[in-house]
């Protein structure tokens, strides 16, 4: 097979994206009847190459050769009519349509009068699903009332309904179950026999290794290495993934550590808050490393209240204590600056002033009264102390780069002046001036005694300013380790556990 | 403690106050300052055309004579600009008129008579304010609910009669004090109070936070269902007042409410600057929009245009408001 000619070969693909650059020289390519697995760290680049593929992106630079023949996609259409069709993570179906509907949407076959043959649509969506071992779903079901397995299914159908040659898997297993991980990969083992090129992209090594004939390995938006699977091993990847030497930009200061502030005994949430065990302690700066879906965030919400615990204990100085809102969750101390700050962060049409103090009108005010003078110098004192690069405090915060409304929402949350301090990913899309301001800040916060939960999916932020590293995976932490034996590799292997014994 | 090298001096962080005087009240009080130009503009074209527009008569009638609405788009403003809407309160005020009357005409005291269909409106208003916040129904889907439950009952109730021999003193509405009308007294009082617990109250504050972004809102431990039910109850309070007002400006008291009227004053709040996907909008711009309204309609009869061609203006205003308010938050991001 290694001889067949590539069907789809990218060349020195670039993108940038207002100035930051997410793909640097990236080469890959697909043939005719393999799985290619394309591997990476969040972040490193997969999802904007797979955009790039699938023709919602145009790169900077570089080609996209098809057949031989270069080629431009001006449009999605462009790619599909190309022989290029993608099942994205997130399933793009129209839930109160039927399957058949939804299969052919945008072609449907037509009769000779030009409207919809819908007896057509219906059984070649029979046939469709039969060639993938689907005899358990009837075209006329509506979307809606299918689980995310059969969904995924649907979307594979309506890939091939447009004779798709090459077809783009992102992260298809992320949201399934074992009985139909297995199943898909039978559905995708029978493609690569009926000669369709399948990009692959999965974090989990156990599908690769079971399903890829090859591995293409990304990292900070650069090429790494493409290899055949059958010459590396599992270390080998994850080597190849994560394995850049921790500069020394990360100021991990060290600080004494002091005595539990926060302990959390068998804290459940849903799937992705399984049984959750671990202390905080004062000064110390705790990393939380795990994939997207390992249930990080879903543990500092449940911390913070936002989806409250279902079971478990949350004990502050040793006391127990019940977090059912944000506003208890403040009250006690705890400060939460979340993943995604445009969502959760930020008003942002509101000024520098009006979201440095939202978390604390009542500090400002007197009675109800709130004292424009005191929030003027919190605020302004707060610009100083992040140095939050504005006009003015009464600019609105969404006219801030990136990195200075992430420092807006820290800034919030510090004047709270909490004891526990959660930040989610702190410095994701952050320039890198900002970002090391941060960590100056969050060294200074340590060494005033603050607990901080760093949840990061950054592995050299995590391994170079945590004292000890937590890993999940799955909802669990699979691995807890100090900070003189985290290394990439330990926590890679950690992170991309196998799924728990229960769920196997 | 300042992390970078570059100094910020404190004179700098504070607005600079010789930046010019326009340029600082278009950017805190942009729409406000439209629709205030809007209204001068109109007294000066249309006095031009028909002298008698100033009249001190005229003046009064489109100042006090739609100064319920104002009252009214006060708390519409405030529903506005947490992100929710209110069809039904022309309804209410239909419906707490015909109470106020009917006890004015059976002999209660003339301030149970004025003030009971204020708690009632409140009353009503909390039942709204829970379903939309803890029953997480959509604002207007309880509110077109109750628009149909509060018109229908008013109607089967009364049969469409009007109420009259209303008690001279009831007519507050009617009356001055120091020479000026009491329903412009009350606008301006009313708004001027309102817009200081919008700017300077915590709880003001907080009402644009949940509008602007209730998620942020709520992650910054603002109780976003405790607001959204204060804020209908206040909305129930300033209906109330306006209900007063509409009541007690005429001798008889129609069970039939002026058609449109909730749709008057949302438009008040929408032209006055309240976005309608929540976050921005003061009271002192939908105060000026209420008046002017009601110098529109009052220009069109000393213009001798056809009253008919009131509603297709108030249209057009909706409509170059909203591509304003567009326009302005795609400069601004």
């Amino acid at each position: 097979m290694a001889d067949t000619p590539a069907f789809v070969t990218l060349s020195g693909i670039s993108k940038a994206f207002a100035g930051v650059r997410v793909l640097k020289d990236v080469s890959f390519d697909v043939r005719p009847g393999e799985v290619h697995a394309l591997l990476g760290e969040n972040g490193a680049g997969k999802s904007t190459l797979i955009k790039i593929l699938s023709g919602l992106y145009t790169p900077d630079t570089g080609t996209i050769i098809i057949d031989g023949k270069n080629v431009k996609f001006a449009s999605p259409r462009d790619a599909t009519a190309a022989g290029i069709a993608t099942v994205y993570q997130e399933l793009l179906l129209f839930p109160e349509l039927s399957v058949a509907e939804n299969v052919f949407l945008g072609n449907y076959p037509r009769t000779s009068m030009g409207i919809i043959d819908w007896a057509e649509v219906r059984s070649r969506t029979r046939e469709l699903l039969d060639s993938l071992d689907t005899h358990d779903l009837d075209v006329d079901d509506k979307v809606l009332s299918l689980s995310v397995a059969q969904r995924q299914r649907v979307e594979i159908a309506k890939a091939l309904s447009k004779n798709a040659r090459v077809l783009i898997m992102d992260e298809p297993t992320a949201s399934l179950v074992e009985a139909d991980v297995r199943r898909l990969m039978d559905i995708v083992r029978q493609l690569r026999a009926r000669g369709v090129g399948i990009i692959y992209v999965s974090h989990r090594m156990s599908e690769i290794f079971a399903l890829a004939d090859r591995v293409t390995v990304l990292r900070d938006g650069a090429f790494v290495a493409t290899r055949d699977v059958g010459d590396v091993d599992e270390a080998g990847l994850v080597a190849l993934m994560v394995g850049r030497s921790i500069e020394s930009l990360f100021p991990k200061l060290d600080v004494p550590i002091g005595e539990t502030v926060l302990e959390v005994k068998n804290l459940n949430h849903g799937r992705h808050v399984r049984d959750i065990s671990f202390g905080l302690r004062k000064g110390e700066v705790l990393g939380v490393a795990g994939l997207v879906g390992s249930g990080r965030t879903e543990l500092a919400l449940t911390l913070f209240g936002m989806t409250p615990a279902t079971s478990g204990e949350i004990l502050l100085d040793g006391r127990p204590v019940s977090i059912r809102s944000p506003l208890q969750a403040r009250d006690l101390g705890i400060a939460y600056v979340p993943e995604d700050r445009g969502l959760q962060g930020l008003v942002k049409p509101m000024t520098i002033r009006k979201n440095v103090t939202m978390a604390t009108l009542e500090k400002v005010s007197s009675g109800m009264f709130l004292r424009a003078r005191e929030e003027a110098s919190r605020a302004m004192a707060a610009v100083k102390r992040l140095g939050i690069r504005c006009r003015n405090i009464d600019q609105p915060v969404a006219q801030l780069s990136g990195g200075n409304q992430q420092k807006v929402v820290i800034a919030k949350w510090l004047q709270t002046n909490p004891r526990i301090l959660i930040l989610d990913e702190p410095t994701r899309g952050v320039d890198v001036g900002a970002k090391s301001e941060i960590h100056l800040v969050m060294g200074e916060l340590v060494k005033q005694g603050v607990a901080i939960l760093m949840i990061s999916s950054e592995l050299p932020e995590v391994l170079g300013m945590s004292d000890r590293v937590l890993v999940m995976s799955d909802g669990r932490i699979t691995d807890v380790l100090d900070r003189a034996e985290a290394t990439p590799e330990r926590v890679g292997a950690a992170m991309t556990a196998p799924r728990s014994a229960e769920a196997a | 403690m300042a992390v970078t090298g570059v100094e910020l001096s404190s004179a700098r962080l504070q607005r600079n106050r010789r930046s010019g005087v326009l340029k600082r009240l278009m950017s805190d009080y942009g729409q406000e300052v439209v629709v205030f130009a809007a209204i001068i503009t109109l007294f000066v074209v249309v006095t031009m055309i028909n002298p008698r527009f100033v009249s001190a008569n005229n003046l009064t009638s489109i100042f006090a004579g739609n100064a319920y609405i104002a009252v009214a788009a006060i708390g519409m403003s405030m529903v506005i600009i947490t992100g929710n809407i209110d069809v039904s309160v022309g309804a209410l005020i239909g419906v707490l008129a015909t109470i106020s009357g009917t006890l004015a005409v059976a002999g209660y005291p003339i301030w149970v008579a004025w003030f009971l269909p204020v708690l009632v409106g409140m009353a009503i208003n909390a039942v709204i304010g829970v379903l939309v916040a803890y029953a997480k129904i959509p604002s207007i889907v309880v509110t077109l609910g109750a628009l149909s439950i509060l018109r229908g009952g008013l109607i089967s109730v009364t049969g469409g009669t009007w109420i009259s021999n209303l008690p001279p003193d009831f007519l507050i509405a009617q009356k001055r004090l120091l020479g000026v009308p009491v329903p412009l007294i009350a606008m301006v009082v009313l708004t001027l109070a309102a817009a200081a617990w919008m700017r300077y109250f915590a709880f003001g504050r907080s009402l644009y936070a949940l509008g602007g972004n209730p998620e942020a809102a709520v992650a910054s431990g603002i109780p976003a269902e405790r607001r959204t039910v204060a804020v209908f109850i206040i909305h129930g309070f300033f209906a109330g007042l306006a209900t007063i007002l509409f009541a007690t400006q005429l001798q008889v008291i129609q069970s039939t409410v002026p058609p449109n009227l909730e749709l008057t004053i949302i438009t008040a709040a929408v032209i006055g600057g309240a976005s309608i996907l929540g976050g921005s909008g003061t009271v002192v711009g939908s105060t000026l929009a209420a008046i002017l309204f009601a110098a529109i309609g009052s220009a069109l009869i000393f213009t001798n245009v056809s009253a008919y061609w009131f509603r297709a203006v108030i249209g057009l205003l909706i409509l170059a408001t909203v591509l304003a308010d567009m326009l302005r938050r795609q400069r601004s991001t």
